[in-house]
């Protein structure tokens, strides 16, 4: 599946690596996956997620703690291509990468068949100047995000730039936060959607139900959750909640 | 300009740039854009005299130490930052900042603090000017740094306890930086170093640079020459100390020394000795020398010194430290106490623990008898009374 302009409804879920436990990233996103989710987006842990609310600061120092590192998870994905069809994405801080070594990491990406990266501390001239051209090499998609507070003329930009989607913000806000769709919200969502981009948007950052999830996609080709969903794998036996999970969401 | 300056895209050599999620970006564009230029405004430049003067206390003293130069078999100045107002060179950047705040039409102001003392000086502009001022402290240290918090409190500041990670400075600054996430349009956040996203270390530095243009003005009139053979001072973030090196950046025959906390010493796995211990790395917006694992992670700093005990350096000191214009070198917690006694036995002056890192590395210099050498005195000791007394049985 290729997301596009003509996307409709679509349900992508982020989780960090890691947690709750070390090796439960490929079971995670298997049940996803058979859940009805339509992409992923697997978080490596940071020490220090600046853009992260609290319940997401704590799955990435638990799965710290348990001993995730940019490495292992690559090993972990290694097979990913025989459990998993749906599009996958890695969502992380830059630093990680950075040690890692940004070519090292596209050329691991496209070698286990994750399609992009969300990099929200890698700013847009920093890419542009130093790693578009490995990230493209690579067949890596870099997603961009786009807040109420973004520039037209910024968002023509990073349209410009984009290759697969655009990641709009709810709000200007850090993640766990709940969608308020206000009439300011709205015409937010209206002004990107008038401005006819070329590529696909997803909301994401506040979407945690079934209300929220549909006033989203009203304007969005889909929307992302994530802390609601982190919050599921923090009870017992959590494989066991997420078909529920998700039925909730898109039925 | 300077080829140790910041260029026009935020870059010391490789190190700086402005690393920051989209959320915070309209407001680091709009201080990139106008920070320059507001500074240059005279309203601008005539109000931040005027307080730096009346406020402050301006200038500083260059203090000739006579008994300290005896010892150390050189001529040796103190820049007498602790005799500011709150103790400390912090207040030269709060000023500054707080002034550009208003110019920017904020309403709100917010500081992440680690022994409080920046904490302190951005209460105290707050008050000032009767802005509403939130100050996140890591949990940790709110409880080490009593003293500090009752002042912040007193001058009508919330002080927000950090209790995500390890509790401290690098958590408080994380804490803060998620604040302005959260209220991009109302608030000012004050960084208390030369540390974040550019502008931030530029903007800070040159505010703190009165700390070098006062010492050159202040050496030609008593030495007859206005650049010393060394300036000297301690790194954390690195605030007092490019403040301390600013003017003398060009000056290539100046030697600069910047001492960082080794903490129990550098290997003993509890230091803060950055340049010694770190790779390049991105922390808190820019890309600098951090301390970190070899996955990426920050590593926790260890130093008896609150204020230096931070996981990076400024990107201009990156710079500095790689093009090998500054000497970076570093001090141990117990040196460290021994020459903030030694300083207090011989002139009667309490340093900061912080200060005392600068001071310990006088012990490694060898002086030949004849070299002018400026220390920076960053802040006064009253605060670190209480570990004065444990570490001495006071």
């Amino acid at each position: 599946m290729q997301i596009n302009k003509n996307s409709n409804g679509l349900l992508s879920i982020y989780f960090t690596a890691g947690y709750p436990t070390l090796d439960s990233t490929i079971e995670i996103a298997k049940t996803l996956e058979q859940s009805g989710v339509d992409f992923l987006e697997i978080g490596f842990p940071y020490s220090d997620p600046v853009a992260d609310g609290p319940t997401i600061q704590h799955s990435s120092e638990v799965a710290l703690k348990n001993g995730m590192t940019l490495k292992l998870l690559f090993d972990q994905l290694k097979d990913l291509r025989k459990h998993v069809s749906i599009p996958v994405y890695l969502m992380g801080y830059f630093n990680p990468v950075l040690q890692f070594g940004v070519e090292n990491f596209c050329k691991a990406c496209k070698e286990v068949g994750v399609n992009g990266t969300i990099l929200p501390d890698l700013p847009m001239y920093e890419y542009e100047d130093l790693y578009k051209t490995i990230f493209e090499e690579n067949g890596i998609s870099n997603i961009f995000l786009v807040t109420p507070q973004t520039s037209e003329e910024r968002i023509r930009k990073i349209d410009n730039l984009t290759t697969n989607f655009i990641y709009l913000l709810s709000s200007n806000a850090t993640t766990g936060k709940q969608l308020e769709v206000k009439n300011q919200s709205e015409n937010y969502f209206n002004r990107i959607k008038e401005m006819d981009l070329a590529n696909p948007f997803v909301i994401g950052f506040g979407i945690s139900d079934k209300e929220t999830f549909e006033k989203a996609t009203a304007y969005a080709n889909g929307a992302i959750v994530g802390t609601a969903f982190v919050k599921i794998l923090a009870q017992e036996n959590p494989l066991k909640h997420i078909p529920d999970f998700i039925n909730n969401l898109k039925k | 300009m300077s080829k140790y300056q910041v260029n026009d895209k935020g870059y010391y050599g490789p190190f700086g740039g402005a690393y920051i999620p989209e959320m915070l970006y309209p407001n680091i564009e709009e201080l990139q854009n106008r920070y320059l230029q507001i500074m240059q405004e005279p309203s601008f430049k005539e109000e931040f005299e005027q307080l730096l003067t009346d406020y402050v206390g301006r200038p500083s003293p260059l203090y000739h130490a006579q008994r300290l130069s005896k010892k150390y078999n050189a001529k040796i100045f103190l820049k007498r930052e602790d005799l500011n107002h709150t103790g400390a060179h912090k207040i030269n950047n709060t000023i500054g900042q707080i002034l550009l705040a208003e110019r920017l039409g904020k309403k709100r102001i917010i500081a992440e603090t680690g022994a409080g003392q920046h904490g302190v000086a951005t209460a105290t502009v707050c008050a000032l000017k009767g802005l509403e001022c939130v100050v996140y402290m890591g949990e940790i240290d709110i409880q080490r740094q009593a003293p500090n918090v009752a002042r912040m409190k007193m001058m009508g500041a919330t002080v927000v306890a950090a209790q995500s990670g390890s509790k401290t400075l690098k958590d408080a600054t994380n804490e803060a930086l998620r604040d302005w996430i959260n209220n991009p349009v109302d608030t000012h956040y004050i960084i208390g170093s030369v540390v974040g996203p550019h502008p931030y270390p530029d903007l800070v530095a040159r505010f703190q640079s009165i700390i070098s243009e006062e010492t050159k003005i202040q050496l030609l009139k008593k030495t007859g020459k206005s650049t010393p053979d060394v300036v000297m001072a301690c790194v954390g973030g690195g605030s007092n100390a490019a403040g301390m090196f600013y003017h003398f950046l060009d000056d290539e025959d100046v030697r600069l020394i910047a001492v960082e906390a080794a903490g129990h010493g550098i290997h003993s796995g509890e230091s803060a000795a950055t340049t010694a211990l770190g790779k390049e790395g991105v922390l808190h917006g820019s890309r600098s020398i951090l301390m970190q694992t070899t996955d990426g992670q920050v590593v926790e700093p260890y130093s008896i010194s609150a204020g230096l005990d931070y996981p990076g350096i400024g990107p201009q000191h990156a710079w500095l430290f790689k093009s090998g214009r500054g000497e970076y070198v570093s001090a141990t917690d117990d040196e460290a106490m021994q020459a903030g006694l030694e300083l207090t036995k011989l002139e009667g002056i309490i340093p900061a623990i912080e200060s005392s890192h600068a001071l310990a590395y006088l012990k490694k210099m060898n002086f030949k008898g004849d070299e002018t050498v400026v220390i920076c005195l960053s802040g006064r000791g009253d605060k670190d009374l209480d570990n004065y007394m444990k570490y001495f049985n006071l």
